[in-house]
């Protein structure tokens, strides 16, 4: 009985292709717009998360200056650190696996004729691992480097591209400024971080040759901490905060002036962010699914009143009220259906195309696909209830009467 | 034949309340027996069509008793009343009232889907009554490719296709000519005569009551004359 009901209600959307689609439409709207915010908000966060993973694991930024904008206050000690304020992070604060020291500066690199600007670099081993970072080929620092501040190089991926057009660098000799620099490695391709950046683009050298030869002072702007898997990262940070306020010798009412941020901190707010996006778009979504519903609900009472005699002959030929119920009911659910699959397919479209043009890549979720679907399943039930409640409330003989 | 197949007794049907109170049978006694072939007549008004109603079981007597095969069916419930339509009942409107752009094979097939008879048992049986009507090479055409003729035949096909134990058959000659008329009743007695269906038929013509062998007449809600067809012309 139920399948028979179900060939009757795809044949008579069939006979009105035209109408049931643009009876459907709302429908077709909102499922669509569903599922391309939550395809695309996830391939957001999916990036976001990834690009997060890629900066290393557990990670703490933790750089000189006051935090935030706004008009820094008279007393502020705006100072770098030194190389002593990184030992005490590492070897005074429980929890910090690594703390890596950094210095940068923007420069022009130079390889036979071919110039190309990067970041450079000044730091130590620490910083690879605690960026979780391998070299692809070549070797990293020995000691006697970092002890000496030795003009050595290890490039990243696009930098060794640019200069070296694929051939490998590991040996050969850079120019910066005037310093001769020798390419001792190339650091694995980490890819674009969620910030915009080519992460690869870079120059790392020892900490101490930056600071003599390049940048000419022996502070340190930021240091990366690398947070033991066994700790919290927000006690961890609470115990950077507190042992650089006593060394900087913050008073307690003062601001501080550093900042340690945690990137999984950062990763997680832009993740609400497109969290909200992505709530704000479903509820107009919702909105549209409602308007759509309605106009399920307009055409299905069209539908009755125009079939009031068919609904008349079935009810004399023996249909019981709750059988001309489900006829028209399956009927809304059917149409809505088809719009809800109609909506999908567009959504998954508009979002694969949309991703593309966003670099965000496609993530098909099939909960949210399961859940349009269910949901256009109960539009149809909701809106066509009524229209078929008043088919099935219908006098035999008035309906038969009907013109 | 012990019981009558249909049995009314002082049926009454009042529409409205109160002053706006029309009686439309006023103490109606009847009784039909199996096989017969009736024809019911009256002018408009007289309550033929209410008593086809209630007979018909799609409307209920305001009192009275009426009894079908033997079992008082005057306060059925809407779902009942259905029930007894699918089983035992058969229906001919004067409009034909097919399904329109659905084909005659699965018009008569609609009651015996309403049955829950399996799909290939449906066919044949709708194909057997089509076959009875004379229009099983017509199967397949909708009835908007039919005359009109064609059309009250295979709207006897669907009334039959589940074997009812009565047609009711409203004015089934009123959309027709004379010479299509002639053939569908001539249809109607066969039926009647051959596979023992009982018929009762409102009808305003007196030519297509003489088919019938007993003519009804209805006159302000009661019955003025009930006899063989004869007579009663």
């Amino acid at each position: 009985m139920l399948y028979e009901t179900l060939k009757l209600s795809i044949r008579t959307i069939r006979r009105n292709v035209l109408r049931s689609i643009l009876t459907v439409l709302g429908v077709v709207i909102g499922v669509a717009a569903v599922i391309v915010m939550v395809t695309l908000g996830q391939g957001t966060s999916a990036q976001v998360t990834s690009d997060v993973a890629k900066l290393g694991s557990n990670i703490l930024m933790v750089r000189a200056g006051q935090a935030g904008f706004g008009p820094a206050s008279a007393t502020a000690d705006s100072r770098n650190f030194d190389i002593k304020d990184v030992e005490a992070v590492e070897n005074e604060v429980a929890g910090v696996a690594v703390a890596a020291p950094m210095v940068s500066r923007n420069l022009t690199a130079i390889s036979g004729n071919i110039n190309h600007a990067q970041q450079v670099i000044g730091t130590d081993n620490r910083y690879f691992v605690a960026r979780d970072w391998d070299v692809s080929s070549g070797r990293t620092f020995t000691d006697g480097e970092i002890q000496a501040g030795s003009a050595s190089c290890i490039l990243g991926a696009t930098t060794s591209q640019a200069l070296f057009q694929g051939s490998d660098p590991v040996g050969e000799t850079i120019r910066l400024r005037s310093i001769a620099c020798k390419v001792i490695g190339v650091l694995a391709s980490k890819g674009n971080s969620g910030f915009g950046q080519d992460q690869d683009d870079l120059i790392v050298m020892p900490l101490k040759a930056v600071q003599r030869r390049i940048v000419g002072h022996p502070d340190i702007q930021l240091m990366y901490v690398s947070v033991d898997s066994a700790y919290k990262t927000s006690d961890v940070q609470a115990g950077i905060e507190d042992l650089l306020r006593e060394r900087r010798q913050v008073g307690p009412d003062d601001r501080d002036n550093f900042s340690v941020q945690d990137m999984a901190q950062i990763a997680s707010m832009l993740t609400s962010i497109s969290g909200v996006l992505t709530g704000l778009l479903s509820a107009v979504a919702g909105v549209s699914l409602l308007v759509g519903g309605i106009g399920i609900m307009n055409i299905m009472l069209v539908s009755v009143t125009e079939r009031t005699r068919e609904i008349g002959i079935r009810l004399a030929i023996g249909a019981q009220a709750r059988q001309v119920l489900l006829q028209f009911l399956v009927e809304a659910v059917v149409l809505s259906l088809f719009g809800g699959v109609l909506g999908i397919a567009l959504g998954l479209g508009l979002a694969a195309i949309g991703g593309r043009f966003l670099s965000v890549p496609f993530i098909l979720n099939p909960t949210i696909v399961a859940i349009a679907f269910v949901f256009s399943a109960l539009v149809g039930v909701a809106f066509g209830y009524f229209p078929a409640r008043r088919a099935a409330r219908l006098d035999p003989i008035e309906a038969l009467r009907h013109e | 034949m012990a019981e009558p197949l249909i049995r009314f007794r002082g049926v009454t049907k009042v529409y409205g309340s109160g002053d706006a109170a029309v009686a439309a049978l006023k103490g109606v006694d009847l009784s039909i027996d199996r096989g017969e072939f009736v024809a019911v007549m009256g002018p408009s008004g007289s309550g033929k069509s209410t008593a086809m109603n209630i007979l018909g079981c799609l409307d209920t007597p305001t009192s009275g008793s009426y009894d079908f095969m033997g079992a008082p069916v005057g306060d059925l419930s809407r779902d009942q009343q259905a029930l007894l339509r699918r089983h035992y009942l058969g229906f001919v409107f004067q409009g034909f009232n097919l399904l329109p752009r659905t084909s005659a094979l699965e018009n008569v097939e609609m009651p015996l889907i309403y049955r829950g008879v399996p799909a290939h048992e449906r066919r044949r049986l709708a194909l057997a009554a089509l076959e009875k009507v004379g229009l099983q090479h017509r199967a397949d055409h909708d009835p908007n490719e039919l005359s009109g003729g064609q059309q009250q035949r295979v709207a006897i096909a669907r009334a039959i296709a589940a074997e009812p134990q009565v047609m009711l058959a409203d004015e089934p000659t009123g959309n027709l000519d004379t010479a299509t008329s002639k053939d569908v009743m001539n249809l109607l007695t066969e039926l009647n005569r051959r596979e023992g269906i009982t018929i009762v038929m409102v009808t305003h013509e007196p030519d297509m009551a003489a088919y019938a062998q007993r003519v009804i007449h209805f006159l302000d809600g009661h019955i003025a004359a009930d006899g063989p067809h004869e007579e009663a012309a």
